[in-house]
């Protein structure tokens, strides 16, 4: 059984960005690149399936500039068999890393399919879903736990009130979410194993697609400022202040 | 323009996230529908009829609706579609999970998360964990959105009296089925609609602490718990206490962060809380930074007192 794990090049979680001036998107010179922290479950995830003995080949893709390859080689040193870098400077909506994404599933017949919940840079949620969607495919987003056995998955989802459990037909898509797994970290044989991994380089024109979206960003802002608060001295002090000045309680 | 919101509920009561996402539909303009799907869900289309500003109701109440299945929903969605300008939904885990299944079937692009409705097509959405507010203005025939409902007022829940319609339809796109389900019980009011949250981080240490020291400031205050990452991850309190980036968006009108340091990710979550408290041993604590009250100190000798002062 064969697994697809998507991967995204992200700034890494530990930067704050900040706006550019001229409000065209965040400064991204001189930033550390990490691979998307819940693409890290996910590929921890197909790895842990492979050891269990129920994934033979993890394929991971990555749609992205050049250097999405240092993502697609840690996903390797993680465990991933194989990688596909579709290469692009532009940026790619969700929808259409979908529709990359099912153009490579039509191809590799993967039967789990493993994505983030959600990329932490544009924060969309959306591409597990939408390539489910143009797979006629279940989905188990925002995964807790993930059990596969007799054609089918179990996935335990983290929901707004607690938990919930599905239970989907393969070929099916999760999307991690935190406390799936704690991924591993690479081990240096690894990584200089990973590097002799074969790895293939596609353009979005190979799958007859483009970059464009008819979503638009007009302009990027920095987020309103707080004003200064102040330190209290004592809980007196606090409850002063909450009861008095701010009048919350 | 006619708009299209998809009720957050639980078969017996609409939540109050719908009527967040009403207002956002107002602020775009026209005729505002709300689409109740569920099982044995009536009750849910009566609340929703109510709701100031609603023209009508649709309810689709069947079997393959009942637990909110993404598969099922979003055939339902996209074969309303071709009626609206508009469908909202709340940025719930819920309407995470269904939207974007609908906008693929549409072929058509989404937006996550609006915090504002700039023109009938342009909305202001958060991204990089809240560091950056992007302005996208979408060129789709249908505007898809998840509404994130501490960016919205919620509309009056009475005063209309809209038509309710049966939508004949049952989708059962046989591509999942449910299983089982295991919702948090609580006395405490829910986290994303309380006037105060409590929330504690990895310096609660466990969950007793979390029962002896916080509950009881939470308790006499009414207001819901949150969380840290670190603390849920630890297993003190259940994964939907989470408050960030990745967990609940919160706004309250004040805020109490016991033992956090405020990483950008929990940030992310409650800094668009009205009055933010902070109570941390290190004064340098990146919680300082959006905190209007900052009290330096040892938690387990503060909240006890907190407690019983107010
Ligand atoms: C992809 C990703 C998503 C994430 N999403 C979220 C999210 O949604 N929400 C979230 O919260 N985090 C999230 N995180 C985690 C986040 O980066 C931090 O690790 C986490 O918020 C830290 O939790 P904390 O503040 O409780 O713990 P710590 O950072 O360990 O802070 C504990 C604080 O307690 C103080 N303290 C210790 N003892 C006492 C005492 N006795 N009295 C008073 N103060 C004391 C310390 O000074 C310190 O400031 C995410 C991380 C990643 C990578
Ligand atoms: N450019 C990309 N390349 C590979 N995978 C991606 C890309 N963008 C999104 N994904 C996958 O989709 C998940 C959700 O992303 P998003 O919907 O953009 O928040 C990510 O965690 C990845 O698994």
């Amino acid at each position: 059984m064969k697994a697809l794990v998507a991967v995204k090049r992200v700034v890494d979680y530990n930067v704050k960005v900040r706006v550019k001036p001229d409000h065209t998107g965040v400064d991204l010179t001189n930033v550390k690149m990490s691979m998307n922290p819940f693409c890290e479950i996910a590929v921890e995830e197909a790895v842990r399936l492979k050891e269990k003995g129920i994934i033979t080949e993890i394929v991971v893709v990555s749609v992205g500039p050049a250097a999405a390859q240092e993502q697609i080689r840690s996903a390797m040193a993680l465990g991933a068999d194989r990688g596909i870098l579709v290469q692009t400077d532009d940026n790619v909506s969700p929808l259409t890393v979908a529709k990359v994404l099912k153009a490579i599933a039509a191809q590799e017949n993967p039967e789990v399919i493993l994505l983030g919940k959600q990329a932490i840079d544009d924060d969309n949620n959306q591409a597990g879903q939408m390539l489910a969607a143009l797979m006629s495919i279940g989905q188990g987003t925002f995964a807790s736990k993930v059990t596969v056995a007799d054609g089918k998955m179990q996935v335990e989802r983290e929901i707004d009130g607690g938990a919930q459990t599905v239970a989907l037909p393969l070929p099916a898509i999760v999307t991690t979410d935190l406390r799936l797994n704690e991924p591993r970290y690479a081990a240096l044989p690894n990584i200089m194993k990973a590097r002799k991994k074969p790895m293939d380089t596609k353009t979005l024109a190979d799958f007859g697609l483009t970059s464009d979206s008819k979503l638009k960003t007009l302009k990027v802002e920095p987020p309103p400022e707080r004003k200064a608060g102040i330190k209290v001295k004592s809980v007196d002090e606090l409850v002063d202040k909450l009861k008095n000045e701010a009048k919350v309680i | 323009m006619t708009i299209l919101v998809y009720a957050e509920h639980d078969n017996a009561t609409l939540k109050p996230a719908t009527l967040n996402v009403v207002t956002a539909a107002k602020a775009v303009g026209g005729d505002i529908h709300i689409l109740v799907a569920g099982k044995d869900c009536q009750a849910v289309a009566t609340q929703a009829a109510q709701i100031a500003g609603v023209t009508k109701v649709l309810v689709a109440d069947h079997d393959v609706y009942a637990h909110q299945l993404a598969e099922n929903i979003s055939l339902l969605v996209k074969d309303l579609a071709p009626n609206y300008s508009h469908i909202f939904a709340a940025a719930t885990t819920n309407g995470k999970n269904f939207m974007p299944r609908v906008a693929a079937l549409l072929d058509m692009s989404m937006i996550t998360d609006a915090i504002k409705v700039v023109s009938a097509d342009t909305f202001e959405r958060p991204i990089y964990a809240g560091n950056a507010i992007a302005t996208v203005q979408s060129g789709e025939s249908i505007k898809l959105a998840t509404i994130r409902t501490t960016g919205f007022d919620q509309a009056a829940a009475t005063g209309g009296s809209a038509a309710v319609e049966v939508v004949g339809l049952a989708e059962d796109a046989q591509k999942s089925s449910f299983v089982s389900e295991e919702l948090a019980k609580s006395d405490r009011p829910e986290l994303t609609a309380a006037r105060i949250v409590v929330s504690g981080g990895r310096a609660l240490a466990n969950s007793d602490n979390f029962a002896k020291v916080l509950a009881p400031l939470a308790d006499k205050l009414g207001a819901a718990m949150g969380a840290s990452r670190a603390a849920v991850d630890a297993g003190y309190v259940p994964n939907d206490m989470q408050v960030g980036q990745t967990g609940k968006i919160v706004a309250p009108d004040l805020y109490i962060a016991v033992g956090i340091s405020g990483a950008i990710q929990h940030l992310a979550g409650m800094k668009d809380s009205k009055v933010i408290v902070a109570v941390n041993k290190d004064p340098d604590a990146p919680i300082a930074s959006v905190a209007d009250y900052f009290l330096e100190g040892d938690l387990y000798q503060i909240i006890p007192e907190l407690t019983a002062k107010i």
